[in-house]
C-alpha cells in the first residue's frame, strides 16, 4: 500500500495506523530507550553493543516531558534507560521520582564521582564545555574568567544565546553554586549590560555573529565548534570557526563550567538486567570513544581520548564541583534571569 | 429550530462526548494547575510576565493587521480583478500555509543574517566589511516575528475571504459599480464589512497559531507569554505554574473567540444564494495600477514561500542523497498517513459539534463547543501531556483490572498506540473543521432542514441525503486545512509517539534541536511540498465559494 493509497483511503489509513502502532518490539532481549539525545548520534555506539552482546536496543527521541511521559505511564512503562543530554533533565528525572538508585562497581569505576549522582539515580558519559568564543582578530587574552564578562571593558561586545536555555542556566547555576546568588545577580546584570544585543540564536548564531563582527566574545559549547569545523556541505562554516579560538574560562582555578550528558535507570524498567549491562558497556572506554568522536564531547572515563578535533581546542580542566550541586541551584539560577531581566538586552 | 435538540437526545450526547473528550486536556490543565501554590505565578507577575504579556500583545496585534491586510487585500485583487499572472496568484497565494512557522523562522533570519545573500549583496554594493560599517534591520526582534510569522498565516484570511467574496460579493459589487463607487471605496465601504466574519475567523486561526508557537518565538528570541510557559515548566521544574500560565493565555483565547463569534453571528443576514459564476465580468487593471496588483500579490508569496523555499533547497541541493534515504520515506508515509487520518476524524467530529450547535439555533452556542475549539492555541507540549496524564492513568486502571480480573495484560493500550497522536490533532486543529463546517451549515437555509423534516426524514436522513451533498466544499476545506496542519505539527507529536514511529516533523526536529537544520533540509523541502497539493486543492474549493 503504498502512501496516495492512504491519502485517498483515510479510513484504511487510520486502520493502519493504529494496527502499526500497537505492536511493541517483542523480542525477548532487548532495551528500551527515551533519549534526549538525536538517535543518529548514538546508534553507533548502540550498534557495539548489540554486535557484543546480542541485545536489541529502541530508541525514542523526545525533547521535553520525558519524565512526566514515564511519570505517566506509571508500572507499565515501556522505558529501561534515560539518555540526556544536560544535567538539569537528569536532576528532574531523579526529582520526578522515576529513577532507581543503582550501585555498579563497574559505572563506579569508569566515572568520576562528581560526575555522578551520590545516590546512584544517574551517571554521566560525556561532558562539553561552556566555555568563551573570541575573536582571532579582535581579542589579544589568551584566558579569561566568567567573572571578567561582567567587567565593563567588554560593554556592547558579548554575544550570548537565550538566558533560559538550560545550557545558560546551567552555567548560572555553577555560578551561584561559587559566588552566592547575590553576586551572581549582580555579576548577571554586568553580563547584561555587556551584551551587544538581545540574546538570540543559538550557539552556532553566536560563532557566526562574531564572524560578522557583531561581537567580540561569546558563549558556547565546545562541541559546535567541532561540528563546523568538520562541516563539509557548508564550507563557510568552517570560516565562522576559524574566526573564533576558545578561551576555558576559570581553566586554572576552579576550572571550566561543564555539561554532561548522561543516563538513568528508570525505576519500572521492565528489562532491568540488559539495561543494566547497556549502562555498564557505556560507562566503557570502548563506547565512551565511539560516543565522544560522533558528538565532539569529551568522554567522562579517565584516561580516554577526545577526538583529535576537540583535542586541539586545548586543555580543559572541568570545575570541580559535583555537578549535582550545581543542578541543585537551576531554579534560582532561572529566576535571576527573569529577575534581572536578562532576556532583555543591555539595561541602557 | 429551536425546539429541535429536544428530538435529538442521541445527538445532544454524541456532542456533549465529543466536546468533552476534546476538551479534556484543558480539563486535565486545571486539575495540573491546581496541584500547587500561585507562588511561581505570582514571582513571574513580578519579573518578566508584565514584558511578555507586553510582546505577547503586540505580537498578535502585529500579525492580526498584518495577515488581515494581505489576506483581504489578495482576495480582494484576485477576485475582482482582471491583471498579469491572476490566474496563477489566485491559488499561489496559499503556498506559505505549507511552510511550518519554525522552518520559516529559521529561513528568513539565514536569508537577512550578515552572510545571507541580502547583506552580502549590500555589502558587495557600499563595499563595506564588517556589520559595524552599515546599519541593518534585525530580523530576530518583534517586528521580524510580526512580519514572518503573518506571511505564513495570512492564508488562513485570504482562503475564508476568498470564499466569502467569490460568494456573496460579486453582485454587490455590480451594484455599486452601477452607482458610480470606486473601487477602492467599493473595497473599504462595502466589501470589508461584509468580509468581517471572514477576517475575523481567518485573523483567529492565525492568532491562535501564533499563540501556540514555541520554535519560531524562541528562535527569533521573542519572549512571549508561551515562552514564559516552558521556562517554567522546564527550568524551574514547576509544571503546575506552567498549567496555570497557559490556561491565563487561554482566558485571552477564550475572548478573542467570542469577538470572532461576535462578528460571525450576522452571517446569517447576508443572501443565501450565491451569485452566478459566469456573468461577472472582472475589473481590468492597466498600468501602473495593473503593476501594484501584480507586486501586492507577488510579495507574500515570494517572501512567505519563496524565501523558505530558496534557502531549503539550497541546502539540500547539497543532499540529494537525503532525499532518498529510506527513513525519510518511512516518515513521509507516516506523515500522510496520520494527517489523513487526523482529516477524518476531525472533520467528522467537527460535524457533529456544528451540526447540533445548528439544531440549537438562537439559542446560542454552547460554552462547551467553544471549549473544544480552544485547543488550537494551547501549545502542542502542553495539549500533549494534559491528554497523556489523564489516557495513561485509564490504560493503567484497565490494566489492573484486567489482571485482575482475568489475568491479561492489556499494557498501555491508547497511550502506547499512534491512536493518541491522532486524538492530539483533533483537539488541536478542532477549530479548523468546526469554523469550517459552522461557515457552511449557516450559509445553507434552515428553512432546507425543515423541508425534509416535514417530509418525514430523520436527522440523520436529512443530514446525509440533504446538508452532507451540499456542503462538501467546506467539508474538504476543514479536512484539508486539518491535513496540512497536521503534517507541520511537531510538539505533541514527538512526545506522544510510541517506539518507531517517525513523522516528517520528528525526523526534521532530530537534526534542527542540534542546530543542524542544514542536514534536515531534504526532508523539510519534502514536507512543504507534501503540503502544496492540498495547499492547491484548498485554493481550488475557496476560489468556487466553499
Amino acid at each position: 500500500m503504498n502512501s496516495a493509497t492512504f491519502a485517498r483511503r483515510p479510513l484504511a489509513a487510520m486502520g493502519f495506523v493504529f494496527l502499526s502502532t500497537l505492536a511493541t518490539p517483542g523480542v525477548a532481549a532487548e532495551v528500551n530507550i527515551y533519549s534526549y539525545r538525536q538517535p543518529e548520534l548514538i546508534q553507533p555506539v548502540l550498534d557495539a553493543f548489540t554486535k557484543e552482546t546480542g541485545i536489541e536496543t529502541n530508541v525514542l527521541f523526545l525533547d521535553k516531558g520525558l519524565e512526566q511521559r514515564i511519570k505517566s505511564e506509571g508500572a507499565n512503562s515501556p522505558a529501561d534507560l534515560i539518555l540526556t543530554v544536560d544535567i538539569g533533565r537528569l536532576d528532574a528525572a531523579k526529582a520526578a521520582g522515576v529513577t532507581e538508585a543503582i550501585t555498579d562497581a563497574t559505572i563506579e569505576g569508569n566515572i568520576p564521582a562528581q560526575f555522578r549522582d551520590p545516590e546512584g539515580h544517574w551517571f554521566g558519559l560525556t561532558m562539553r564545555g561552556r566555555v568563551v568564543y573570541a575573536s582571532r582578530d579582535r581579542v589579544a587574552q589568551d584566558s579569561i574568567t566568567y567573572e571578567d564578562l561582567a567587567d565593563p571593558k567588554w560593554k556592547g561586545k558579548i554575544c550570548i544565546r537565550d538566558g533560559q536555555h538550560f545550557y545558560n542556566i546551567g552555567l548560572f547555576a555553577s555560578m551561584i553554586a561559587h559566588d552566592g546568588a547575590e553576586k551572581t545577580e549582580t555579576w548577571l546584570e554586568g553580563l547584561r549590560d555587556n551584551l551587544a544585543h538581545k540574546p538570540e540564536g543559538n550557539d552556532r548564531s553566536q560563532a557566526k555573529a562574531i564572524h560578522a563582527g557583531e561581537c567580540d566574545i561569546a558563549l558556547g559549547n565546545t562541541y559546535y565548534v567541532g561540528l563546523m569545523l568538520t562541516n563539509d556541505k557548508e564550507p563557510e562554516q568552517k570560516e565562522w570557526a576559524k574566526s573564533i579560538k576558545i578561551l576555558f574560562p576559570n581553566n586554572d582555578t576552579r576550572g571550566t563550567h561543564v555539561n554532561i550528558s548522561g543516563m538513568a535507570l528508570v525505576k519500572t524498567a521492565p528489562h532491568r538486567e540488559d539495561a543494566i549491562k547497556l549502562m555498564e558497556f557505556l560507562s566503557s572506554g570502548e563506547a565512551q570513544t565511539i560516543y565522544a568522536e560522533q558528538v565532539f564531547e569529551y568522554p567522562l572515563k579517565p584516561g580516554t581520548q577526545a577526538s583529535k578535533v576537540v583535542q586541539s581546542f586545548g586543555e580543559i580542566h572541568p570545575d570541580k564541583l559535583p555537578l549535582g550541586e550545581i543542578a541543585g541551584h537551576r531554579k534560582e539560577a532561572s529566576e535571576l534571569v527573569d529577575k534581572v531581566g536578562f532576556n532583555n538586552g543591555p539595561a541602557t | 429550530m429551536a425546539p429541535a435538540t429536544s428530538h435529538a437526545p442521541v445527538l445532544t450526547a454524541v456532542a456533549v462526548i465529543v466536546s468533552l473528550l476534546v476538551a479534556l486536556p484543558v480539563i486535565s490543565l486545571c486539575w495540573i494547575a491546581a496541584t500547587s501554590g500561585i507562588d511561581s505565578l505570582l514571582q513571574l507577575f513580578r519579573t518578566v510576565l508584565p514584558g511578555a504579556a507586553l510582546t505577547t500583545s503586540l505580537l498578535m496585534a502585529g500579525v492580526a493587521v498584518l495577515s488581515g491586510m494581505m489576506g483581504a487585500m489578495g482576495a480582494w485583487l484576485v477576485t475582482f480583478f482582471e491583471f498579469p499572472g491572476r490566474r496563477v496568484f489566485a491559488w499561489a497565494m496559499v503556498l506559505p500555509l505549507a511552510v511550518p512557522t519554525y522552518l520559516a523562522a529559521y529561513a528568513f533570519v539565514e536569508f537577512f543574517s550578515f552572510t545571507g545573500p541580502v547583506q552580502q549583496f549590500v555589502r558587495l554594493v557600499g563595499d563595506f566589511q564588517t556589520s559595524r560599517d552599515y546599519f541593518f534591520p534585525n530580523i530576530r526582534s518583534l517586528g521580524g516575528a510580526v512580519l514572518i510569522l503573518s506571511l505564513v498565516l495570512y492564508p488562513y484570511v485570504y482562503l475564508a475571504c476568498r470564499a466569502l467574496f467569490a460568494l456573496q460579493g460579486r453582485r454587490l459589487v455590480e451594484a455599486s459599480q452601477l452607482l458610480g463607487a470606486g473601487q477602492w471605496r467599493i473595497f473599504r465601504r462595502i466589501l470589508v464589512p461584509m468580509a468581517r466574519p471572514a477576517i475575523a475567523l481567518g485573523i483567529t486561526l492565525a492568532l491562535m497559531e501564533t499563540i501556540n508557537d514555541i520554535g519560531a518565538v524562541e528562535f527569533l528570541g521573542v519572549r512571549t507569554l508561551t515562552f514564559s510557559v516552558f521556562s517554567l515548566w522546564l527550568n524551574q521544574g514547576d509544571l503546575a505554574g506552567a498549567a496555570q500560565l497557559a490556561l491565563v493565555l487561554l482566558v485571552v483565547v477564550f475572548g478573542l473567540i467570542l469577538i470572532e463569534r461576535q462578528a460571525r453571528r450576522d452571517q446569517r443576514y447576508f443572501e443565501l444564494r450565491s451569485s452566478g459564476q459566469g456573468s461577472f465580468s472582472l475589473y481590468r487593471l492597466r498600468g501602473a495600477t495593473a503593476l501594484i496588483a501584480f507586486a501586492a500579490c507577488l510579495f507574500p508569496i515570494v517572501t512567505g514561500f519563496g524565501i523558505p523555499a530558496y534557502v531549503l533547497g539550497g541546502y539540500a541541493l547539497h543532499r540529494l542523497e537525503g532525499f532518498t534515504d529510506p527513513k525519510l520515506l518511512e516518515a513521509l508515509a507516516t506523515s500522510l498517513a496520520f494527517a489523513a487520518a487526523a482529516a477524518t476524524v476531525t472533520v467528522a467530529a467537527g460535524f457533529v459539534l456544528a451540526y447540533w450547535a445548528r439544531l440549537r439555533g438562537r439559542r446560542g452556542e454552547s460554552p462547551l463547543v467553544r471549549l473544544a475549539t480552544i485547543g488550537y492555541a494551547i501549545p502542542g507540549t502542553i495539549v500533549a501531556l494534559g491528554l497523556f496524564i489523564p489516557i495513561a492513568a485509564f490504560d493503567n486502571a484497565v490494566d489492573g483490572f484486567m489482571r485482575g480480573s482475568f489475568g491479561i495484560a492489556t499494557g498501555l493500550l491508547l497511550s502506547g498506540s499512534g491512536v493518541l497522536i491522532l486524538y492530539a490533532y483533533a483537539i488541536r486543529f478542532m477549530a479548523m473543521a468546526e469554523g469550517a463546517l459552522d461557515g457552511g451549515l449557516k450559509k445553507l437555509s434552515p428553512s432546507l432542514d425543515m423541508a425534509a423534516r416535514t417530509l418525514g426524514r430523520s436527522h440523520f436522513q436529512t443530514v446525509r441525503q440533504v446538508l452532507l451533498p451540499l456542503l462538501w466544499p467546506p467539508l474538504a476545506t476543514g479536512a484539508l486545512l486539518v491535513f496540512i496542519d497536521s503534517l507541520k505539527e511537531l510538539s505533541a507529536t514527538i512526545l506522544l509517539r510510541p517506539f518507531g514511529v517517525n513523522t516528517l516533523s520528528t525526523y526534521i526536529y532530530e537534526f534542527a534541536s542540534r542546530a543542524r537544520i542544514e542536514d534536515a533540509s531534504p526532508a523539510a523541502f519534502v514536507i512543504i511540498l507534501a503540503g502544496i497539493t492540498p495547499v492547491y486543492l484548498l485554493s481550488h474549493m475557496a476560489r468556487r465559494g466553499n
